[in-house]
């Protein structure tokens, strides 16, 4: 799952993408995931260090991986 | 080291345009506790998903309404509309309270026989008694409100076996100027139909005049109408007076009031929008106060209130079962209980509350119930924070009516939880079995499952 190239984000959350001109805000988890999926970190390592620095379990984290993806998804900001 | 509260990731698009005039939503706050009795226990205890009662909020919503007319007219009295919620306990706290009993079936009835209600002082209503139930009626001496010639007819015979006069009232349809017209319910007042039914029951001498009832509608958002019926209802009365030289005792408004759900469509919430108790005691006592009776003729106003007097005290508990994203991308979530048990989802927009923090991100979503039904939604659109499964939330304003038309379907009905003003909680209707759902059904011989 990559993130389109051209997506603008912030440390804050606010993401804008110009190809479509939509814009988005997300929460502070929101902004951590997305600026590691476009540094390129591989799923695993993302799932890795949450589960280090965050009180989460393993099962909720894959559920909201799964989420997070169709939302990105919906959202228009994957790679085809 | 310790690690860090976690949050489920969440993106939102942002849409440029102009402000939405009423500001934005704010202030969804978790609901822990009713009554001071933790929302986490109550589900432990009794279960998921659980009805809960506030009996403080029953006599609170009592006294008030109670007032509101009283302190406005010399004569009032309450009836207990049985089919708003009939469960035992609820109905004695109305009838420890003062409220006479309204009812509209014969189970009905005889629950209020067992609820102690002495037959005088129960009220039968509705267009389907039958002969025996008449009988048992005109025998405790209650008030039986006809609904249309066939039951006029079907009393005058009765009356000719029975030592008791039946004590009767006749039901007024009407114009009030309210869309829709309730015609359904009595006789008309426009084309005479109702003058014609009280000459009869005048001159039979064979049953005794007492009341006139009118039920003009549910939900009524509309004080006039109420005027309009009250006058209706005084005319009728004052010639029956002059023109038959009989006096009626009571005039019974029937119920309607709202209560503050907010109804499907509506564009402002409904506690911003219904009128109050007030507001209809006011047009109704004005109307009786101010049409020409003698002080000492006013008739005893009666009152069948329901929905107002405990719709806000009841509420549903429950747990999310699922989240998921619809095709579209919408996030929908699947809590426990649906529209089975929860029949005034179809034409409110319930209040639902998270039972637990969260975090400040709401997310527009679509509330299923768990049936496997396509209706079977609680809400098609509402802003909440996100959901986990197994969180608990809380529905609002469900006392009326959902404990009654409710059905076994699918699921099982759960229990019902009364808190007292003291605090204390009591079961006051365990959650059903599929013992309890099959004891009924008799399986013929041929079609038994072979051990």
């Amino acid at each position: 799952m990559k993130i389109k190239s051209d997506i603008a984000t912030s440390e804050n959350g606010f993401i804008f993408n110009p190809a479509t001109g939509d814009s988005f805000s997300g929460n502070a988890m929101a902004a951590q995931w997305l600026l590691a999926m476009k540094n390129g970190k591989p799923e695993e390592d993302i799932k890795k260090d949450i589960l280090e620095k965050y009180n989460v379990s393993v099962e909720q984290l894959e559920r909201d991986w799964d989420d997070w993806i169709v939302q990105l998804k919906e959202a228009n900001l994957l790679e085809n | 080291m310790e690690k860090l509260t976690y949050e489920k990731p969440y993106i939102k698009k942002l849409h440029a345009g102009v402000m939405n005039k009423f500001g934005t939503r704010t202030g969804i706050q978790p609901v822990k506790q009713i009554d001071g009795v933790s929302v986490k226990k109550l589900i432990e205890g009794y279960g998921s998903p659980v009805f809960v009662l506030s009996e403080k909020q029953i006599r609170k919503n009592y006294r008030s309404a109670y007032r509101a007319f009283s302190t406005r007219y010399p004569k009032v009295q309450f009836a207990w509309s049985y089919k708003t919620n009939y469960l035992n306990a609820v109905c004695q706290i109305f009838h420890q309270e003062g409220s006479w009993a309204e009812v509209v079936s014969g189970s009905e009835y005889q629950k209020a026989l067992g609820n102690g209600v002495p037959g005088n002082k129960i009220i039968f209503n509705g267009p389907g008694k039958s002969k025996e139930e008449l009988k048992i009626a005109v025998d405790n001496n209650s008030l039986i409100h006809i609904d249309h010639f066939e039951e006029l007819n079907q009393l005058l015979t009765l009356s000719k076996e029975l030592v008791n006069k039946p004590r009767v009232a006749i039901r007024v349809n009407m114009d009030t100027g309210v869309y829709p017209s309730w015609d359904r319910f009595g006789f008309n007042y426009e084309n005479n139909e109702a003058w014609t039914a009280l000459e009869k029951i005048v001159t039979s001498g064979k049953l005794q005049l007492v009341g006139l009832h009118c039920h003009i509608g549910t939900y009524m958002l509309s004080t006039a109408a109420y005027g309009i019926a009250a006058n209706t209802l005084c005319d009728l009365a004052m010639r029956c007076n002059t023109l038959l030289n009989h006096k009626i005792e009571y005039l019974d408004m029937g119920g309607g009031f709202p209560s503050t759900n907010t109804l499907k469509g509506a564009y402002l919430p409904g506690a911003d929008t219904v009128p109050t108790v007030d507001d209809f005691a006011e047009i109704i006592t004005s109307t009786l106060l101010n049409f020409g009776f003698a002080q000492e003729d006013l008739p005893l106003l009666i009152l069948e209130s329901g929905r107002v007097l405990i719709d806000d005290a009841g509420y549903l508990l429950g747990t999310v079962i699922a989240n998921k994203r619809l095709n579209n991308g919408k996030r929908a979530t699947i809590m426990d209980f649906g529209v089975n048990i929860l029949f005034t989802s179809f034409w409110y927009e319930h209040q639902i509350s998270p039972a637990q923090d969260f975090n400040p991100h709401n997310e527009n979503m679509i509330i299923y119930g768990p049936l496997c039904m396509n209706i079977d939604v609680i809400r098609e659109s509402i802003n909440l924070p996100l959901l986990n499964t197994g969180d608990h939330v809380v529905v609002h304003k469900v006392g009326a009516y959902n404990m009654t038309q409710w059905m076994q379907f699918i699921t099982l009905r759960p229990a019902v939880v009364l808190i007292d003003e003291q605090q204390r909680t009591h079961l006051i209707r365990t959650n059903e079995t599929l013992h309890y759902t099959e004891e009924p059904e008799v399986m013929p011989a041929h079609l038994r499952p072979s051990k």
